[in-house]
């Protein structure tokens, strides 16, 4: 290789970087409806809800681990928020019902969500369960739950505040890009300039080495997986405030976008490597992907398979930059 | 004649030069040492020779043309077989199996001929002196004797240079006999050997030539008759060894560090004890050597009082306090630090940097506003990386890309940052450079002069007796002596360790 030295590393860095700029140019010119400012803020609105997902899953997959069960999550307290706002708790027995406001609804729905990764952390540290295995049983048990909770029929017509969540604009920015905009940001700053976040790379990195630094496996690992569940559970109530309505079977297959995100953004499934940007770069490739495809009048059929090829072709790229390392 | 010779091999890695303009030249019917510290180059050199490396400044003529390889295959078809430190048998597979791996002879029916590959290795196995089934699988054989299965790969392939990184390292005594015979064999049917040892009462019984490696450059080659040992010495380390001045122990009524009557079993087997009431005493100041023999529970001792093993029972009490540690962070709290022994394993976090790994164990020192600051970290790491002379282009540097003694002082860094008032030390100085040792031994010292207590453990008598104040020899899991330095010998030493 005849290529300078630095500037390898430049090109390797801000490879998904050029990828995007590539795709956007591509599109751009091939169709006249994708450099619009309606689309840009159509497609960031679109992928906010795989950023808040893949941002906890950023954090589980640089511990090592993963987590399928985010989808579930994500079903499961979008379900929790809508139907504690909608029709609060009664135990008609007692005589008893309580009554939630819109940010009742939205605290419990996430708290929910942080349990169940708490869960999972719980099962992966203290019996040993395999991260795989044990957020598998996970996307099970909570897409079971829902469907009990939900009685499979969706929770509908909520209120107007609600669905501002999901649809409104700030300051002329769609609020769910806020949302994950805030996020990123403090994820960001976990990673980077935080104890846990260095914590989190150590483990991912060499689990016996951080355990012998004096690093408490356990708790960071339960720590990252309440994020994941935190954060798969904002996802959810973003998910339901844009449809004005909690859908048992919403967010089938996104730990799999999610994953894509993760993955495409240049972070190793073994751990320890990685960045919250990367990811971030990831989730909009697929999200420009998604709506390019659309507006190109692709079948959805062939998109999947142009979508799989993308994260091959990442992944490839990936093992063949550290290969040369 | 020579077969093989390398001119100006030069070779990076991220910028750091390994290899600087090497020669070297193997003959046929020679054995020729490849002597240099660790950190070398000289396995690098030797991946470079048998195409585990392709990419490298410099060239390599075999009988006089000019040849590069892409992969360690295209090497081995043109005659060049190298025989690894870690061996890459497949354990579960047979001798014969192993043998003809990627070579399997094929018969009419294009199924496997086992009959005939068995029969070759065989023949192999005789030529090479070694009277196994060729059927055993490899699991079942000494490492000596997988050792010899890999030469056999070799012959099969009619290789005329045959590459050993280390070949005893891990073999007892008279494996070492039965290798060197084969070795003599090998040089008497005109094979060209290039051997790589630490050990030089080996490679005076088996070379015939020597070639010198120090940072990365031939320093010397010569005829073997020619040179002595200290004459080596000096030249691979390029300086005087200095004469090390032990550390006097304050010795206060009060121990520092107080183990008493620590047990503990075995996971599976309960009848066995892997340590059986074990008491030890450090004091202020004072160097403590643990010797044992494999087995012997050392490690397992350093690791209980350090809080990883919490089914064992006793007691631990540093500075009058009992302690009760569920867990290595407790006794980090306490003032105990460890250096494992297997620093790769269980002592850094490679992927990341030196600064990274050095303020692992006390990040909550190195905020400023709540958040992580960059300048205390990078003050930390540049403050030990100057005072235990790490040698990396800069803290940024991946932990990786550093040699093994200075990987080793990088674990040293980040159990001092912590201020420990006890350092264990598991094998400090394993799989590192004379270099590195004596300045290792020399910061021990040092340390214990500023009034920390230490704890080493290690196998090599030599060391043991340079450095301690006191040894404590350990067998079986228990204390069988314990010795003051000035009284230590090596027999009376090791005649504890084996308990008689």
């Amino acid at each position: 290789m005849s290529l300078n030295p630095t500037y390898k590393a430049y090109l390797v860095k801000f490879q998904p970087l050029i990828a995007l700029f590539i795709l956007c140019l591509l599109l751009s010119i091939l169709s006249n409806k994708f450099m619009t400012v309606d689309n840009g803020w159509n497609v960031m609105r679109q992928i906010s809800v795989n950023i808040c997902i893949s941002v906890g899953m950023t954090l589980v997959v640089l511990t090592g681990g993963i987590d399928l069960s985010v989808g579930s999550v994500l079903a499961f307290c979008g379900a929790i928020a809508a139907g504690l706002l909608k029709n609060g708790i009664s135990v008609p027995s007692n005589n008893l019902f309580i009554g939630f406001t819109l940010l009742g609804a939205i605290v419990a729905g996430t708290l929910v969500g942080t349990l169940m990764g708490s869960f999972n952390g719980y099962t992966i540290t203290k019996f040993k369960v395999p991260p795989f295995v044990a957020t598998l049983a996970m996307l099970t048990i909570g897409r079971g739950l829902t469907m009990l909770y939900t009685n499979g029929f969706p929770i509908s017509s909520l209120s107007s505040n609600f669905a501002y969540i999901g649809t409104g604009w700030f300051l002329g920015v769609p609020v769910p890009v806020w949302i994950s905009g805030i996020i990123v940001a403090i994820a960001v700053i976990i990673t980077n300039k935080t104890a846990l976040g260095r914590y989190i790379y150590a483990i991912g990195g060499n689990a016996n080495a951080a355990r012998l630094s004096g690093i408490n496996i356990k708790k960071i690992t339960i720590t990252v997986y309440s994020i994941a569940g935190a954060l798969a559970a904002v996802g959810g109530i973003i998910v339901t405030s844009r449809l004005n309505s909690a859908q048992p079977n919403a967010g089938i297959s996104y730990e799999l976008d999610s994953i894509a995100a993760v993955v495409i953004g240049g972070t190793s499934l073994s751990g320890g490597k990685g960045t919250i940007m990367g990811t971030v770069l990831g989730a909009i490739i697929i999200g420009v992907l998604n709506n390019g495809l659309v507006l190109l009048n692709v079948s959805p059929f062939w998109q999947q398979v142009v979508k799989g090829g993308v994260i091959l072709l990442a992944v490839i790229i990936d093992r063949a930059n550290s290969k040369s390392e | 004649m020579s077969v093989l010779v390398a001119e100006n091999i030069t070779k990076k890695f991220s910028g750091v030069t390994a290899l600087d303009a090497v020669n070297i030249e193997l003959q046929s019917g020679k054995v020729t040492a490849i002597i240099g510290e660790n950190g070398a180059g000289k396995s690098t050199l030797m991946k470079i020779l048998s195409g585990v490396y392709p990419d490298y400044e410099g060239r390599i003529l075999f009988k006089d043309t000019c040849v590069s390889f892409d992969n360690p295959r295209e090497a081995q078809e043109l005659g060049i077989a190298i025989i690894h430190q870690e061996l890459n048998l497949i354990p579960y597979l047979s001798v014969t199996e192993n043998v003809f791996l990627g070579r399997e002879l094929i018969n009419n029916w294009g199924m496997l001929d086992k009959t005939a590959m068995r029969a070759e290795t065989q023949k192999l196995l005789q030529r090479l002196k070694l009277s196994i089934d060729p059927d055993t699988k490899i699991i079942d054989l000494k490492v000596g004797q997988q050792q010899i299965v890999e030469i056999a790969k070799a012959l099969l392939t009619d290789a005329e240079v045959i590459i050993m990184d280390e070949p005893t390292s891990a073999i007892s005594d008279s494996e070492v006999e039965a290798l060197f015979a084969v070795i003599n064999d090998l040089r008497s049917d005109n094979k060209a050997i290039a051997y790589i040892s630490h050990k030089l009462d080996e490679l005076f019984k088996i070379a015939d030539n020597y070639i010198i490696l120090r940072d990365g450059k031939t320093i010397e080659s010569g005829e073997m008759q020619t040179i002595s040992r200290q004459e080596i010495i000096s030249k691979m380390v390029g300086r005087e060894l200095h004469i090390l001045q032990k550390s006097t122990v304050n010795k206060t009524d009060r121990p520092l560090l107080c183990v008493k009557n620590i047990s503990l079993n075995h996971p599976e087997n309960i009848e066995r004890k892997l340590l059986n009431d074990i008491c030890l005493n450090l004091h202020t100041g004072e160097v403590l050597g643990i010797f044992g023999l494999m087995g012997a529970g050392r490690t397992e001792l350093l690791e209980t009082i350090f809080g990883l093993h919490t089914t064992a029972t006793g007691t631990v009490t540093i500075n009058d306090k009992q302690t009760n540690f569920s867990c290595p962070a407790d006794a980090i709290k306490s003032g105990i630090a460890l250096v494992p022994e297997d620093r790769k394993k269980d002592g850094l976090i490679l992927g990341l940097d030196v600064k990274s790994n050095i303020s692992i164990t006390t990040l909550n020192d190195l905020k400023s506003a709540g958040l992580l600051s960059d300048k205390k970290e990078y003050a930390l790491a540049d403050q030990y990386i100057g005072s235990l002379k790490i040698k990396t282009s800069s803290a940024k540097q991946t932990v990786k890309n550093l040699s093994g003694g200075n990987q080793q002082k990088v674990v040293l860094a980040k159990c001092l940052a912590t201020k420990p008032a006890v350092l264990m030390l598991d094998e400090p100085t394993r799989g590192i450079d004379i270099n590195a040792k004596n300045e290792i031994y020399k910061l021990i010292l040092e340390l214990a002069g500023k009034g920390m207590g230490i704890i080493m453990v290690s196998s090599e008598l030599p060391e043991i007796l340079a450095v301690s104040n006191r040894v404590v020899v350990m067998c079986e899991g228990k204390i069988t002596a314990e010795i003051q330095a000035a009284e230590a010998t090596e027999s009376i030493i090791m005649k504890a360790a084996i308990n008689q």
